[in-house]
């Protein structure tokens, strides 16, 4: 496997699969791609000539948005394929799909997939062609967990000792996971809140807080990071909580709720897309601690970072006599 | 072989003074001069070189910096450490006449990607290159303006520049390397 200090690899699954060095190293990349984003011309030809492939097999926006400037500002060239609309709807595997994609050489695939280990089977088919999990179900979302640490990197200055909790549907979120994962790495201090239905069993033995109750949760906490519901991925007669209203009661993040029992400068994060007086009142949305518009600009700079460091690591990596 | 010192500390300060004189000669009245160091060996030099005019002109020109990572040809092929440096263009660029300041001459791939950097911030009015060593080996067509020292050095060889060397107090030396 790849050292521990750089970002070396063909591909991104996930930050459970990362060193802390190799977050570092993404994370400080992506810095970099900030000042980027914010000239007057804002391509650079790194990768000009090279093929990029977003394979999105689930509805996406902003995800499959922001990878596709990031991948054009590096002067990529970008094809898109959706669930509905290709061969997949006919019946086609993931496999085929990627396997017939494969042979016409893109570089790199963006994949997203509604299975956990949707990304990783096809790093296994596709050794040739670099692979970016862009979600794969409930499993992991890195570029996400990413941007959420250079968010939060860049808002508290560091990562160690601060606390960051997570509220709502844990379960069911990639993002939580990827999110776990990676700020345990960077040695920050993880609580996760929401109701035990929705809270997985055996995060404790890794280091998370678990709590029930929003109070005691965001108590000190520098960061809230509120999840949405996604009902998209509870199954049908699936029953976690009685009513989306009483979920937001004991749950949702309001005005009121901040100024009682967060800190004055909590830093209040949220994945988008937002259920607008569901997870989040929308005077917290748009209000003083939101940093939701950052996560989204600091997505374009971490996807460049990705796809920057996974080609250029697979050449490194064959110079080295490795690849 | 052992390595052997092009410039010692007293010549390269010697040789600095000269470019920042020719630099000063050359420029008609007026004009905007902004010296643009190309990460990370060019960026002392140019920091030096910007005193030196001033202690002649009594006008300190802009000074710059620019990383070509982005833009080199072989992706980061041949580089240990994946991982780039800012530019840093404080100043107008459109219309400044500005020198590219690098501290080794060698393929000319280096100066080729640092005008595609400076093609993607601005125009500037003229733009012209000076090194401290030009050591052959070109694999594309370019040529300084303003040199230190042109040295006879094998395909192989590596030029070490100390990091003083810009200050005026390190040397300047070729490491002898061998022939794959």
């Amino acid at each position: 496997m790849s050292g521990d200090e750089y970002f070396r690899r063909k591909d991104l699954l996930g930050l459970r699969f990362l060193s802390t060095g190799e977050i570092t190293h993404i994370l400080d990349v992506a810095e970099q791609f900030r000042g980027l984003n914010l000239r007057t011309i804002k391509k650079v030809p790194t990768l000009r000539g090279k093929s990029v492939v977003h394979l999105f097999l689930e509805p996406s926006t902003r995800t499959r948005t922001s990878f596709d400037i990031a991948a054009k500002r590096l002067s990529a060239d970008t094809f898109s394929i959706s669930g509905s609309g290709s061969s997949t709807s006919k019946g086609e595997t993931l496999v085929d799909t990627a396997k017939n994609l494969a042979a016409m050489h893109p570089d790199i695939i963006v994949v997203r997939h509604r299975r956990a280990g949707g990304a990783l089977m096809l790093s296994k088919e596709l050794p040739d062609t670099c692979i970016i999990n862009a979600g794969d179900g409930a499993c992991e979302h890195p570029t996400q967990g990413l941007l959420d640490l250079l968010t939060v990197r860049r808002a508290l200055g560091g990562f160690r000792g601060r606390v960051v909790t997570i509220v709502g549907d844990i379960t069911h979120s990639r993002v939580a996971r990827s999110n776990i994962w990676g700020l345990l790495k960077v040695g920050a201090r993880v609580r996760v809140c929401g109701p035990p239905t929705l809270i997985p069993p055996g995060l404790v033995e890794h280091g998370v807080e678990v709590h029930h109750d929003l109070k005691e949760a965001i108590d000190g906490a520098d960061v809230v990071m509120a999840l949405r519901i996604q009902q998209e991925r509870i199954p049908r007669g699936g029953h976690f909580f009685p009513t989306l209203r009483e979920y937001s009661r004991l749950y949702g993040l309001n005005r009121d709720k901040l100024k009682n029992w967060a800190r004055k400068d909590v830093v209040i994060m949220h994945p988008g897309p937002v259920n607008r007086g569901v997870e989040l009142e929308p005077e917290v949305i748009d209000g003083e601690w939101s940093v939701i518009l950052d996560q989204v600009e600091n997505g374009v700079a971490v996807r460049m970072a990705c796809m920057y460091l996974v080609l250029g690591g697979e050449r490194a990596a064959a110079q080295e006599g490795r690849g | 072989m052992n390595d052997r010192v092009v410039l010692d500390g007293k010549a390269t300060q010697r040789t600095l003074r000269r470019l920042a004189s020719q630099l000063v000669e050359s420029l008609d009245d007026g004009a905007r001069l902004a010296l643009v160091g190309v990460r990370r060996g060019g960026v002392p030099l140019a920091e030096k070189l910007a005193d030196l005019v001033a202690e002649e002109t009594g006008r300190r020109p802009d000074v710059g910096a620019i990383d070509i990572t982005l833009y080199r040809d072989d992706l980061y092929t041949g580089l240990e450490k994946p991982s780039f440096g800012a530019t840093e263009l404080p100043f107008e660029l459109d219309g400044a006449c500005v020198v590219l300041v690098d501290d080794v001459l060698f393929t000319g791939r280096t100066v080729i990607a640092a005008l595609g950097v400076l093609r993607d911030y601005g125009r500037p009015r003229w733009v012209k290159l000076l090194v401290l060593i030009d050591r052959g080996w070109r694999e594309l067509p370019v040529q300084a303006e303003f040199i230190g020292r042109t040295i006879e050095t094998r395909r192989e060889d590596r030029v070490l520049v100390e990091p003083e060397a810009t200050a005026g107090q390190g040397k300047v030396t070729v490491r002898p390397g061998s022939a794959r």
